[in-house]
């Protein structure tokens, strides 16, 4: 390459202006990425397949692009790689389960091939938790991901895969999925910028479903401007997801140019209670300061149904997810056991290509939906969780954004909470209100622990509120630098 | 659901198994018991709240006026559209004649 290029820090803007300049070529660019994978993925691994030929075909596209002087697309020549629960074409999605393992998707999920559309090459598919479900990568039936910053902690989950690769270079942004936190707490745990995008802002076409009325595409970037661009290029109305928004899409990266003067943050006392590590409260707090030092009018409020968020959470997801995970049958794609029958076949199928924790999921799932069960789980958590909206909805007519820790505690050591899955649903206590809410959020890096780990800053906005939170969240990261 | 009446037998684990077509091994079993009292232990919570008066919430595009909207225009027009290839997607199959999805025996006789 002619100019050598940092590739832990290099942004979209960067790219498209070296491939511009003829400092680089997307094809240079992309092969030092690989390079890198090639190097350094065996101590994090990141990446579940890599799509050198689909990725390099674009790359070659670009690059005759700008031979010619056209001019570039938002996304041109920047690499992407994408969470293996998305669907994209010629590459398998496994979902990091044994039951899709070989499956190869015959479509383009909708955001997938809106990034390439704006000029992004496709990297290769991303490690996660099986069907997106964990808060550490240690659920993946291909492994765990290691987090970059520190190689023997967890990188979050379960789009752990999604951050660790922008982290550790191996990618300039990526696509992540959250359904409780699943974008968020990563971002935190591996000091990267994760957004969480309204429900129905980005189409969910070509995402594998756990909770249908939960599950969000949202990006993973090193900065906020170019998490703005991969939102803009990704949101919108899209025929095949009947129930994506044709809201406006405004100029999201715009918005990340006003300055946060006037604007009304507020504080929630019920995200600073029990649970919360000294080092990330006094980093939230200390942006918090910077915010009004900015000319930010800071407002504490009450969200008094948050502790009922996670046991809310916990029965209307898995309940989707009994439902969702019922169409892994081994019947159309995927894994099939053998058997002289039917019912033995799908049984001995599910058993052997379901993990321990998607099992407990479905089961838990199967059992709040079952006859006698129904109104005291699910329909009573239907009626909490329309209460936790209306504490959102009664905030947000008081103040513009709302800030909070990401994550009660750093990121913890592989191994140190996978045999209790209460205490690990119990650490999502900062995102699943957020996500049944169906609000936009978004995590940004606001410091290090003395242990050098991350710390992560939470913004929440109210529905399609995306240009305010993008704009507090530029704020917040300039206050870093 | 009151917090003492929680307990999930070693019975229900197999019934719910049962039901989402699950094979749970002796080892499982036990575990899944646990768990699942556990976290239904925690779920029990939510009866401290009184939601008579509070409408159930499963989507939230019915607390955003604009989206009532969308979801009456959700439906397309009624036209013959080209789908995928039925050769791509019988190739995911794990066994196929080529039209159908082929699957072991379901009537005993």
């Amino acid at each position: 390459m002619a100019v050598p290029m940092n590739l832990e820090t290099l942004t979209i803007d960067g790219v498209r202006d070296a491939i511009a300049a003829k400092t680089s070529t997307a094809t240079q660019i992309a092969q030092a990425h690989y390079d890198r994978i090639a190097a350094e993925d065996g101590k994090i691994h990141a990446y579940l397949a890599l799509s050198n030929e689909r990725a390099l075909a674009q790359a070659a596209k670009i690059d005759a692009l700008a031979a010619k002087g056209d001019p570039l697309p938002p996304l041109a020549g920047v690499p992407i790689a994408i969470k293996d629960v998305l669907t994209m074409k010629g590459s398998p999605a496994t979902a990091g389960s044994k039951i899709l393992e070989g499956y190869e998707p015959p479509y383009d999920c909708t955001a997938v091939a809106r990034l390439e559309a704006a000029g992004a090459v496709l990297m290769g598919k991303l490690n996660c938790d099986e069907f997106a479900m964990g808060s550490s990568n240690e659920n993946s039936a291909y492994g765990p991901v290691h987090n970059p910053r520190a190689l023997d902690r967890v990188p979050g989950g379960s789009s752990g895969g999604s951050a660790a690769a922008v982290a550790a270079g191996f990618a300039v942004g990526t696509l992540g999925t959250d359904t409780g936190g699943s974008i968020r707490q990563p971002a935190a745990f591996c000091g990267v910028v994760g957004m969480l995008p309204t429900y129905s802002r980005v189409s969910r076409y070509g995402l594998i479903a756990f909770a249908s009325s939960l599950d969000r595409i949202g990006p993973f970037t090193r900065t906020v401007r170019d998490t703005a661009t991969m939102l803009q290029v990704t949101a919108g109305y899209d025929p095949l997801d009947a129930t994506s928004s044709r809201h406006v899409v405004p100029d999201y990266v715009a918005a990340t140019k006003k300055p946060v003067a006037g604007l009304t943050i507020g504080v929630p006392d019920e995200y600073f209670g029990e649970g919360l590590e000294p080092e990330i409260r006094a980093a939230v707090e200390k942006t918090i300061e910077q915010l009004k030092e900015q000319g930010c009018t800071i407002k504490r409020i009450g969200l008094p149904h948050t502790r009922y968020a996670v046991p809310t959470y916990y029965v209307v997801a898995t309940a989707e997810a009994s439902a969702n995970l019922a169409r892994f049958d081994g019947v159309r794609y995927g894994l099939r056991a053998d058997d002289s029958t039917l019912s033995n076949m799908y049984r001995k199928t599910r058993d052997k290509g379901f993990g321990a924790e998607v099992k407990r999921r479905i089961l838990l799932g199967t059992y709040v939906l079952s006859a006698g069960y129904y109104d005291a789980y699910y329909r009573k958590a239907q009626q909490v969780r329309m209460l936790l909206a209306r504490d959102f909805m009664t905030a947000f007519a008081d103040v513009d954004a709302i800030v909070t820790p990401m994550t009660p505690t750093p990121p913890f050591k592989i191994g140190e909470k996978s045999d209790d899955p209460l205490a690990m649903y119990l650490a999502d206590i900062y995102t699943v209100a957020a996500s049944l809410a169906g609000i936009c959020g978004i995590s940004v890096p606001c410091g290090q622990t003395t242990d050098k780990l991350p710390i992560g800053v939470q913004i929440l906005g109210k529905h399609f509120g995306e240009e305010t939170i993008l704009q507090v969240a530029q704020a917040v990261e300039e206050g870093q630098q | 659901m009151s917090e003492n009446s929680i307990s999930v037998t070693l019975d229900d684990v197999r019934r719910v198994a049962e039901l989402a077509n699950l094979d749970l091994t002796a080892d499982e079993e036990p575990r899944m018991q646990r768990d699942l009292n556990n976290i239904l232990g925690h779920i029990a919570t939510l009866s401290e709240l009184n939601t008579a008066d509070v409408p159930p919430l499963a989507q939230v595009a019915e607390i955003l006026g604009d989206q009532v909207k969308a979801s009456a225009e959700a439906l397309r027009p009624d036209e013959v559209r080209a789908s995928l290839d039925r050769a791509v997607v019988m190739a995911e199959a794990p066994e196929t004649d080529g039209v159908f999805f082929k699957v072991p025996k379901v009537i005993e006789r």
